[in-house]
């Protein structure tokens, strides 16, 4: 007899209807993980050493400016009536200050990450399109219109709260002050200057005239259009400070940039000397215990100063050998015992 | 489904005939040209079927509503609506839509197939074409099925599918006898034998509707297939009929050219749509315990927004004046700080709502199915013979079959083969042992493939040299080799005589034959009719004959007669030839049980050939080729109270009317006390007969046959006629009409006259034994609950190795059934409940002397139907459940079904236990419902056990791979998929862990629709493939080492320290994924959504690493949704804007350095500890697994160690690990505990009530006597 033609009813004779196909299943004994362990902590303590090396060249400096102490000079701003109030820090570079330099202003228990505060924009607005200009969002309530039933552009919390202090830094050459150029164009995201955020097209040839029939913000002392009336280029939604300021910070104690010292006689860095900072010190944070400061900054490849990384790295690297090495310890104890009870 | 009560239905005058419980039903064609409001039976349902639930209008809104009964998806909308309240919102209200949404469309899309198919299968039965008689056309005109009313003429030809519950009123054969088969129904495909209503058995013409007036009147609609009740009211002569006259609708006419009848139900109302239920929806117990943990995991929840709520309430507290990135509300003012608190407690739920797993049910549902496809798919389920694959009925319990502790089998045809081979019989008190036939046929296993030559099945297994022997063997085993004394001696008798006047001694002998023949509803379809059987469906009792060259049904002629000589085994080695040369036409027995089947065969053996079987008459050939045709009066079919059943004759020559009685020994017995009391000389004789008989059976029994005794009793005319009335006025009834009939048959079943008796045997099934032994093995308690007597049971659990030689075993039996030769003894029920107790008692103060010895006696327990009623009674009910916990092993004989699934459901609530129930017959049915899972053997007995269980099978060796291996994956893949999504859902506690930084105000830090991929797609994918394909250990060695399954019992795949493992963990690993980047951009001028990437990343890397097997393709998908989300979004989604940030990102080295460090540190532990486990401590899985990766001879050389390990820490148990056997295979003392040693008498397939209870309560301690030899030197 021969085999009869196939029946309708017997399932499939295949590595996959009958659950055979291969599998790759690691065991995780000492045979594999010894080996694995040790590489995984050489790696680990490799790039740990490359991290801190690089770490410990950043230098950086902060100099707080808020001005609760009594013996700081920016103790006078703090009071309310002060208007335009200017304070000067001074400080002392005693060795050259490698560029690129970057600076940056520093809040602390500064919450940007508040949810309701996050939502308190218009992304539409900021993108140019002007008939939100007339009819901003409801999510930007109660910054949304003034008193008056007018709109506010740009509206919302985090556009009415940006930061309003601005920096001037001096080298001290001589009893004379040289003024140490801050570059604050390019230091946005390239995606937000160029494709999140856009201004609105001139009306009648005039910048201003595009946003008439809305009011600024109520604690901006400037209109949007008149950020820096020097370069169209870095003026209205494109300022770059209103850029960086828009874009949240995650965490409560953050530092934002505010430009960079790359040019002319400071492209190698600061040279070692005194230096002045003159702030115009108008934003308002000691109500919430809040402080300001200034950071100066080089950067490496892997930003900015920051132990924590390098640290890290070594730490769980060296973790890694001691466990190989206990584990092979254990292995080889066990591997006796084993043999004792195969026998 | 439309609701419908026929009882509505009744219009005028008939109500008083239905009295309000049946339906009426009248011809339709009177009133043909009439509006349907005058028609008599419009308030019947029709015959087209609606099973779909929706239409195209109505399928939202009911989806929806039957969606919504899940309280997870309530839950889930409820949230979504919260995130439309701006107070609260966490997320844009929208987008938090998506997830429910997509769940919700998913299971519609499901619904909508599955309904849609049911739509289909309808619409197609619905235009069936069909023939109904048209008055105005005067004939049958085609119709379609739905076009079908009650009260229409319908006929039905050959091979046609009957298109609703039809009464039979023509057919075409001229005894008025249809065929029909129910395969479609049951499964069954053997025929079943339909007849004409009895008036209309003598209309021989054409039939005629039109003159068709009577009313007929039958019970309401009800699924019982096996029942049917009613009359035909005509000229006040009321006419009965049952099920034997009702064509089913679904099944199909055989054998029969046209068939016709009026409709009584139709559509929704018929039998078969009764039936069709749909499948039973049974909860898992992974599932419930998941429920559960989705609790523990809303308390979570609960405690993680509160903790946000009380932290933002006190963070608001600690400024003093307003900061200037606080936002007003409308009117200017502060939320106060309380009410801020509450909102935020709703935003947190809103936030971190993904740690209570929303898709977790429909994976469950994806995995489920994907497992039930895998296990369909197992060819080592697949039965070669009847074609059948392993069919998963329950769609949701396949996890069940991992933790089974308790296995509940039935005995006949689940153990056994239930293929009946008849052995050895009894005549006249001589036993005719018939050594011939035990030598032969070991081979039983392959009869069937062989049989049916007509069907062309025997090409189809591939025949080796060696097993083309076997299969003749096997094939001349069903016909059975005759004792050469007794066909010598029914030879001699029957020169003797002329046919039906043989000597008074003879006569016994041939009587006994005759008997055998004659009483049994076989029914014979003869080579030319007989249609060709679906090559598939072999689950009926068949068998052909080879013998008959008949060219006609019913006519023999009688040359052909003369070439068939009575000589035994000459004649055999002929007919093989001719069958094998010639092909000749064949005599299909078509027998209602397997016994039945092997009696006519043996009765053929020995020259009495059954050749044909109508309602009225039966031709029976003799050995010298004369063939009586009886005329058949009437049958007393068999019921399991009665346990017998009657055939009423008139024979051809004599005209004597002969009453053929067979039965249970305890349902014939008692029958024959008062016999031969007009020849007292004869008395004694008798006795000393029936006290032979009696011995010869209970040898029988223990030998494990099953036994069956054959009377015979001549009545006279006048007794019969006085009987006939009586038994006619039970069939006509309508109330009562079982009881009533059950009498009469009764009455008429004394004074019988005792011809001998059959031993029957019935072989265990292949690999039987082995697979009790792997069950045993992998922990699991098995016990046979079977309807047969005590001995024959015993029996058999030794041969399939349930109990052991060297078990100590309790038998537990109050019945007394010495009836023929005790003396009734009446004591009262409480009596034998007291003996019972203190059996009970005695018994358990005995085990725990054997739990202390340092080799473990292993126990078996052995209860009779009886003793098991009492133990059942809630006051002892305690200690036999503490007893079978003591029990390796249990046997319940005679027990009724209720019994059966009474002690089933007994030790599952008492216990607590995960059991398993399987069986074949009708008598297993309630025990199939009542144990978690229900398992059903496609047998020899119908289909009724398949239709009531959750999964079939059609071998009882199946179960091994069944548990061992599917069970065992199908459970540590869900178990550890539901662990792996509760574990990967609490990485939303990165969200929580951020709240700590922004003043618990409810900022994420990944944007919504990262999470929403994250969830749904990224990490719901993977896990469910896994549920489907993961394979911790091979199948291979599954089977080898079955103790592996002990895990699966011991809940060990799924706990709730598991649960609480994988949540703290998940905890960790989220501080981790929220704290190393944390710290690295700690005062940096990092913003929200750049911060949150990294952690995302890590987070999933973490999480497939976590899962560890091969998904790279996951993770390069991520990036690319990720990246190209980041691209195209350029405010889509505020207030996130996630633009390019995944790039901005990975432009950075630090990027990288934080997710690998993030995922290293986060996996550290946990791959530690499972290296330090896998070392220090491997479990039995992971030494599995260790073997399973070896090369195959090394593998083997391992099994074998293994095994003699395990060996070794049984015999030891001082030093037995967490794989140690409970039993023992070493040298054990044996104890014997017998009660009530003297062999019970009556043995009947089924239970039989006992009358006269003696208890007695003795106990013998035979150290090294197996406890059926002590029964047998107790008897003798």
């Amino acid at each position: 007899m021969k085999a009869g033609p196939s029946r309708t009813n017997r399932p499939d004779n295949t590595a996959f209807t009958q659950q055979r196909l291969p599998a790759w299943q690691p065991i995780l004994s000492a045979g594999i993980v010894i080996p694995g362990f040790t590489l995984i902590g050489l790696a680990f303590i490799g790039v740990g050493v490359a991290l801190f090396v690089t770490s410990q060249k950043i230098t950086d400096l902060e100099i707080d400016y808020t001005g609760v102490a009594a013996t700081s000079p920016c103790f006078k701003c703090t009071s309310f009536a002060a208007e335009n109030c200017m304070c000067q820090m001074e400080f002392t570079l005693t060795t050259l200050f490698e560029g690129p330099v970057f600076f940056y202003y520093g809040l602390t228990s500064y919450y940007q990450n508040f949810r309701t505060y996050g939502v308190s924009k218009d992304g539409y607005q900021l993108s140019g399109d002007t008939y939100y200009f007339n009819n901003p969002q409801d999510s930007c309530a109660p910054y949304q219109y003034d008193s008056n039933n007018n709109p506010i552009v740009p509206c919302g919390s985090i556009a009415n709260s940006m930061f309003s202090d601005t920096f001037q830094l001096y080298q001290v050459v001589n009893g004379m002050k040289k003024q140490v150029p801050l570059d604050g164009k390019g230091i946005a995201w390239w995606t937000d200057y160029n494709i999140k955020y856009s201004n609105p097209a001139l009306v009648n040839g005039s910048f201003a005239n595009a946003f008439s029939g809305t009011v600024k913000p109520v604690n901006w002392s400037k209109p949007v259009y008149e950020l820096d009336p020097t370069d169209q280029a870095n003026n209205g939604f494109l300022n770059q400070n209103f850029l960086v300021w828009m874009r949240q910070a995650a965490l409560p104690k953050f530092q934002k940039l505010y430009g960079r010292i790359a040019e002319g006689d400071y492209a190698q860095g600061l040279p070692a000397g005194n230096y002045t900072l003159l702030i115009n010190y108008s934003y308002p944070v000691i109500s919430f215990g809040g402080t300001k400061k200034v950071v100066l900054s080089n950067v490496s490849w892997m930003g900015g100063k920051n132990q924590f990384l390098g640290i890290a790295y070594l730490v769980i690297g060296s973790l890694c050998i001691v466990m190989a090495m206990v584990m092979l310890i254990i292995y080889a104890k066990y591997k006796f015992t084993d043999d004792d009870e195969d026998m | 489904r439309k609701a419908h009560d026929p009882s509505t239905g009744l219009c005028g005058s008939e109500r008083v005939y239905s009295s309000g419980v049946g339906r009426t039903v009248v011809s339709n064609l009177p009133y043909e040209d009439q509006r349907p409001r005058n028609q008599p039976n419009r308030r019947y349902a029709g015959n087209a079927v609606k099973t779909n639930k929706y239409t195209l209008w109505s399928f939202l809104p009911i989806n929806l509503c039957e969606q919504f009964r899940r309280l997870a998806n309530i839950y889930f909308v409820g949230i979504a609506a919260l995130n439309f309240i701006p107070e609260v919102n966490a997320f844009q209200p929208q987008v938090a839509l998506i997830p429910i949404c997509v769940i919700l469309t998913l299971t519609a899309i499901k619904d909508a197939w599955e309904d849609f198919r049911r739509y289909q299968s309808d619409r197609e039965l619905n235009g069936t074409p069909c023939l109904v008689y048209s008055r105005s056309q005067h004939g049958f005109v085609e119709r379609r099925w739905k076009d079908i009313q009650v009260g229409d003429f319908v006929q039905v030809l050959a091979n046609d599918i009957i298109p609703a519950d039809i009464l039979l009123l023509h057919a075409s054969d001229p005894n008025g006898v249809c065929h029909m088969e129910t395969a479609n129904l049951d499964g069954e495909t053997n025929l079943k034998q339909r007849r004409v209503v009895s008036s209309f058995c003598a209309v021989k013409s054409p039939f005629d509707p039109l003159s068709f007036n009577a009313t007929v009147i039958c019970e309401k609609p009800n699924n019982n297939l096996n029942h049917f009740k009613g009359f035909l009211e005509k000229d006040q002569i009321k006419i009965g009929f049952g099920i034997e006259s009702l064509l089913l609708r679904g099944c199909t006419v055989r054998n029969t050219a046209a068939a016709s009848g009026i409709v009584v139900y139709a559509g929704h109302d018929t039998k078969s749509m009764l039936n069709n239920n749909r499948p039973r929806y049974k909860r898992s117990r992974v599932e419930s315990k998941m429920n559960k943990e989705v609790l523990c995991c809303v308390f979570l929840l609960f405690c993680m927004c509160l903790i946000g709520a009380v932290g933002h309430v006190i963070w608001l507290k600690t400024f003093s004046s307003v900061p200037i990135y606080f936002i007003p509300d409308s009117d200017g003012n502060e939320t106060p700080s309380v009410v801020a608190g509450v909102y935020r407690f709703l935003t947190m739920i809103i936030l971190l709502q993904v740690i209570i797993p929303i898709s977790l049910y429909l994976s469950i549902e994806l995995v489920k199915m994907g497992q039930v496809f895998f296990i369909t798919q197992d060819i080592d389920l697949y039965d070669k013979e009847k074609d059948m694959r392993m069919q998963c009925r329950a769609l949701n319990i396949t996890e069940d079959l991992g933790q089974i502790q308790y296995v509940f089998s039935d005995k006949t045809g689940t153990l056994t083969e239930n293929k009946m081979v008849f052995r050895r019989c009894t005549i006249m008190g001589t036993e005719y042992p018939h050594t011939e036939n035990g030598e032969s046929g070991k081979w039983v296993g392959q009869l069937w493939s062989h049989q049916d030559t007509t069907v062309g099945r025997d090409n189809i297994l591939p025949c080796l040299p060696l097993r083309c022997g076997m299969h003749i063997t096997v094939y001349h085993e069903r016909e059975v080799i005759p004792d050469q004394n007794l066909l010598w001696s029914v030879k001699e008798v029957e020169r003797r005589g002329v046919a039906g006047h043989w000597g008074l001694q003879g006569a016994t002998h041939l009587e006994f034959f005759l008997a055998l023949a004659i009483s049994d509803l076989t029914s014979t379809v003869m080579g030319g009719v007989m249609l060709p059987l679906r090559g598939g469906g072999a689950m009926s009792w068949q068998s052909t004959l080879y013998d008959i060259p008949t060219s006609s049904s019913s006519v023999v002629s009688e040359d052909e007669v003369q070439g068939t000589p009575c000589k035994g085994h000459t004649r055999r080695r002929q007919t093989w030839t001719a069958s094998s040369l010639a092909g000749p036409k064949e005599v299909h027995y078509e027998a209602q049980s397997p016994d039945e089947a092997a009696l006519v065969h043996a009765a053929k053996a020995y020259g009495f050939t059954l050749l044909e079987r109508t309602p009225s008459h039966v031709s029976v050939r003799l050995p010298s080729g004369t063939t009586l045709t009886y005329e058949v009066l009437d049958v007393l079919t068999f019921d399991s109270v009665r346990s017998r059943m009657s055939i009423i004759v008139r024979h051809p020559h004599t005209k004597e009317i002969i009453l053929y009685t067979k039965g249970a020994d305890s349902g014939i017995m008692e029958r024959l006390q008062n016999s031969f009391e007009d020849r007292s000389q004869m008395k004694s004789e008798s006795r000393v007969i029936a006290n032979k008989t009696q011995k010869h059976l209970d040898m029988y029994a223990n030998d494990g046959l099953r036994t069956l005794c054959f009377t015979r009793k001549v009545v006279s005319e006048k007794n019969y006629y006085d009987w006939l009335v009586l038994r006619q006025g039970a069939m006509a009834a309508i109330d009562r009409k079982d009881e009533l009939v059950r009498k009469t048959a009764a009455d008429m079943e004394t004074n019988l006259t005792l011809l001998g008796a059959t031993g029957i045997e019935d072989r265990l099934q292949e690999n039987v034994p082995e697979t009790i032994q792997a069950l045993r093995e992998a922990g699991i308690q098995v016990c046979v609950l079977t309807g047969d007597k005590l001995e024959t049971a015993v029996n058999i659990a030794y041969s399939c190795k349930l109990l052991d030689q060297q078990d100590l075993v309790f038998t537990f039996n109050t019945e007394n059934t010495v009836k023929l030769v005790g003396k009734p003894v009446c004591k009262p029920v409480c009596v034998s409940q007291e003996v019972c107790k203190n059996m009970l008692s005695g018994t358990l103060a005995q085990l725990p002397l054997y739990d202390t010895q340092e080799a473990k006696v292993s126990v078996g327990l052995v209860i009779d139907g009886r003793t098991l009623g009492l133990l059942l009674d809630s006051d002892l009910q305690e200690g036999f459940v503490q007893l079978c916990t003591h029990c390796r092993a249990i046997l319940c004989c005679r027990t009724t079904p209720l019994q059966k699934s009474r002690v089933v459901t007994l030790l599952r609530s008492k216990l607590g236990v995960m059991t398993l129930a399987i069986g074949d017959g009708a008598n297993d049915v309630n025990m199939i419902q009542a144990a978690d899972v229900g398992v059903g053997i496609s047998g020899q007995e119908g289909m009724q056990a398949v239709m009531a269980s959750d999964f079939a099978i059609s071998r009882f060796k199946h179960l091994k791979k069944l548990l061992l291996v599917h069970g065992h994956w199908c459970y540590n893949r869900l178990a550890n998929m539901i662990i792996y999504f509760f574990y990967k859902n609490a990485y939303v506690n990165l969200l929580f862990w951020y709240q700590f930084f922004c003043g618990f105000s409810g900022t994420a830090m990944i944007d919504y629709w990262f999470m929403i991929f994250f969830n749904l797609f990224f990490t719901s994918a993977p896990p469910i493939m896994f549920g489907i394909m993961d394979r911790e250990v091979s199948a291979a060695v599954l089977l080898q080492l079955p103790e592996l399954y002990r895990r699966g019992q011991h809940e060990g795949g799924y706990r709730r320290s598991t649960f609480w493992i994988a949540i703290a963990d998940a905890f960790y690993q989220s501080l981790v994924c929220f704290f190393v980047p944390y710290w690295t951009y700690k005062g940096s001028d990092i913003d929200i959504f750049t911060l949150g990437t990294p952690m995302n990343t890590a987070s999933l890397f973490t999480i497939i690493f976590h899962l560890a097997i091969e998904i790279k393709s996951w993770v390069s998908i991520y990036f690319v949704v990720t990246l190209a989300f980041c691209a195209m979004c350029v405010s889509c989604n505020p207030p996130s804007d996630p633009y390019w940030t995944m790039q901005e990102q990975m432009s950075d080295p630090m990027f990288y350095l934080v997710c690998i460090l993030t995922t290293v540190v986060a996996l550290l532990p946990r791959y530690t500890l499972h290296a330090l486990r896998g070392t220090l401590v491997p479990s039995d899985h992971l030494r599995a697994r260790q073997i399973d990766n070896m090369p195959p001879h090394h593998r083997d050389l391992w099994l074998q160690e293994w095994k003699k390990l395990k060996d070794l820490c049984a015999s030891y148990p001082s030093l037995s690990s967490s794989t140690a056997q409970r039993y023992s295979t070493a040298q054990s003392p044996s104890l014997t505990l017998v009660q009530d040693p003297s062999p019970a008498l009556a043995q009947s397939p089924s239970l039989t009530p006992v009358q006269d209870p003696s208890p007695s309560l003795v106990q013998s301690l035979n150290p090294k006597l197996a406890p059926n030899q002590g029964l047998n030197s107790a008897a003798l």
